[in-house]
């Protein structure tokens, strides 16, 4: 078995976010994910600094880790200068590296969110922009947004914008140019590198699961299941 | 009385906001939802006080929503952002102006982890020459736009056609603000008042005749969380706290929420029309909802510009309640017109229509 620890180490956020937690609490007080997940920042910090590899091996494949909203709310108020949402970042990418994340409903998820955000940032050169918002994928939007991309050109003509032209102002084309330095970026630093590591296993996972996976688009069986896929039991007390 | 002791506690909660020659980096989500608030800010500080803001074609996402919903690796976003400090320097500015609280927070993320881990700065030089040529410096002055509008907030006192005050009773108007989590719960010394007194939109409802209300949820967070909105089938944990935080405020019956961090403005926005149609809930008073401004289109409001130049009919929750409020003379007509007068369609079915 490897050792999730030392490999944990290697992630400046893990050095950062994780000294010596005395398992307070004041973490998953202030969690906006412990109001509504099955979750406890502070066990999943007891859990790693303890160092057992067989219980961190279990986090990684696990439900558990994917809760958290990201919003860093726990790094402001630890009084030992920890951040939980640090070291879940961290259990997030080794997760993602090692392929344990289709082991779960919540990990599988990344497939998604890297056929959208994640290929926005190369076709457009912005992680979202109005014409990748569809309104069928986000029903919560309301019929202002259906009428606005319906009426994109004159909406924000009016407001300053100029969609897909070069040149300064709101949701400007972003150039050729800029955008392959995008790319080379992702290819030097393992951008590149963690979005093949997320095809490879979820290509894996769509075939262990009977479901059809395409090389490109959210058109396929498999986007569709983990994009909406919810058991109902997230939030149910283990 | 001996102030050095007093001064010091402060200090921490002070922020030094550059004067003029901003680089200006804007929002993937702001200029999709709101593009009439960049321009707002761009206008005002170009035309209105005369300062130098300079825009960069070749301004790229941050990759901010990529990071935080951990598909983009620290490495790549710190590489990213540090192609953006070598624009700046390519064209010679050393204040950064940033439109977006989610950059705003990765940007200060990144120069912490530089401060603290040099190799990281190190690396990131390599990496950005191998893959693009360039080199870079790292900013001397950073802020996110909202603390410039703070900064300029007496000068927008100064020419405001319109106090935040209810004309008709002479009353404050009630107002929430909400900054946002990565303005300053990351690294508090780089918002307006730190984590634990937040001002920087507090000192603008203040400046501008509105009262801030405090209320238990103020500071929680709107409920985006990334991956937790990004995916379908996540959008219970989304809702539930925007739900969390509008039960809270409803008691104090705000006139408008002011939000900071663009992701808010629109998840504030559009989870009220949500709940309405979800169970008909609708968190303000007269069983209207509570329309959602960012600080650029308040103050645009107070300095009299036109509402539907801001941009504000393109709301789900609709700002004719509080225009009333504040005894402003808007056009309906001119609502859905284009830029050089032709009626459009009307959109059917928005809140507080």
């Amino acid at each position: 078995m490897a050792d999730y620890y030392k490999m944990l180490m290697q992630d400046v956020r893990f050095r950062e976010g994780l000294n010596a937690c005395m398992n307070c609490g004041i973490c998953t007080a202030i969690c906006p994910a412990a109001e509504f997940y099955d979750y406890d920042p502070r066990k999943i910090v007891d859990l790693v600094q303890s160092g057992n590899n067989e219980d961190i091996e279990n986090l990684l494949k696990s439900e558990t880790i994917w809760y958290c909203g990201e919003c860093m709310s726990c790094k402001t108020r630890c009084p030992r200068g920890n951040t939980p949402a640090f070291v879940v970042m961290a259990l997030r990418t080794l997760s993602q590296k090692l392929g344990f994340f289709t082991e779960s409903e919540k990990g599988r998820q990344q497939f998604a969110i890297k056929r959208t955000v994640g290929e926005n940032i190369f076709k457009y050169g912005y992680c979202v922009a109005s014409y990748a918002v569809s309104p069928e994928m986000h029903l919560e939007q309301g019929p202002i947004w259906k009428y606005i991309l319906e009426n994109s050109n004159d909406v924000y003509e009016r407001l300053g914008g100029q969609i897909n032209e070069l040149g300064e102002g709101p949701l400007r084309k972003i150039p050729d140019d800029a955008r392959e330095e995008l790319k080379k970026i992702f290819e030097v630093t393992g951008g590149s590198e963690l979005f093949d590591d997320i095809e490879i296993h979820s290509k894996r996972k769509a075939s262990e699961m009977g479901l059809e996976y395409n090389s490109e688009g959210i058109d396929n069986e498999y986007f569709i299941e983990v994009f909406t896929a919810n058991n109902n039991k997230h939030h149910e007390k283990s | 009385m001996k102030t050095e002791g007093k001064k010091r506690v402060w200090s921490d909660y002070q922020k030094e906001i550059a004067d003029d020659h901003f680089f200006y980096v804007r929002s993937c989500i702001r200029q999709s939802f709101f593009p009439g608030s960049e321009q707002f800010f761009l206008h005002f500080m170009r035309e209105v006080l005369g300062k130098d803001v300079y825009e960069n074609p070749s301004h790229t996402t941050c990759t901010g929503i990529g990071y935080h919903s951990d598909i983009v690796p620290l490495s790549t976003i710190m590489t990213v952002v540090a192609r953006h400090f070598a624009l700046m320097k390519e064209e010679g500015y050393k204040n950064i102006a940033i439109s977006c609280v989610t950059s705003f927070g990765i940007y200060t993320e990144i120069i912490e982890t530089w401060k603290h881990f040099p190799e990281e700065l190190e690396k990131t030089r390599e990496y950005l020459f191998k893959a693009t040529g360039r080199e870079f410096d790292v900013p001397v002055n950073m802020a996110h736009t909202s603390d410039i509008i703070y900064k300029f907030r007496n000068k927008i006192a100064e020419k405001a056609k319109y106090r935040l005050i209810n004309h008709r009773t002479g009353d404050p108007l009630d107002v929430v603000e909400h900054i946002g989590c990565h303005y300053s719960k990351m690294f508090p010394k780089y918002g307006v008042g730190g984590a634990e007194f937040p001002n920087v939109l507090g000192g603008m409802i203040e400046t501008w005749g509105g009262n801030v209300v405090d209320y238990p949820e103020r500071r929680h967070c709107c409920g985006f969380g990334f991956r937790q909105y990004l995916v379908q089938a996540n959008r219970g944990y989304s809702l539930s706290n925007t739900v969390k935080k509008f039960s809270s405020m409803k008691p104090f019956k705000p006139d408008l929420v002011l939000t900071n961090c663009p992701g808010c403005t629109m998840f504030m926005d559009k989870w009220q029309y949500t709940m309405k149609e979800m169970n008909g809930t609708a968190y303000g008073e007269n069983g209207e909802s509570i329309p959602v401004l960012t600080y650029e289109e308040l103050a645009g409001l107070v300095m009299g510009y036109n509402p539907w130049d801001l941009g504000l009919q393109y709301h789900m929750v609709q700002s004719e309640p509080l225009l009333k409020k504040l005894g402003i003379n808007y056009d309906p007509e001119d609502k859905f017109r284009t830029r050089d007068g032709r009626q459009m369609p009307v959109p059917e079915n928005l809140i507080n229509a």
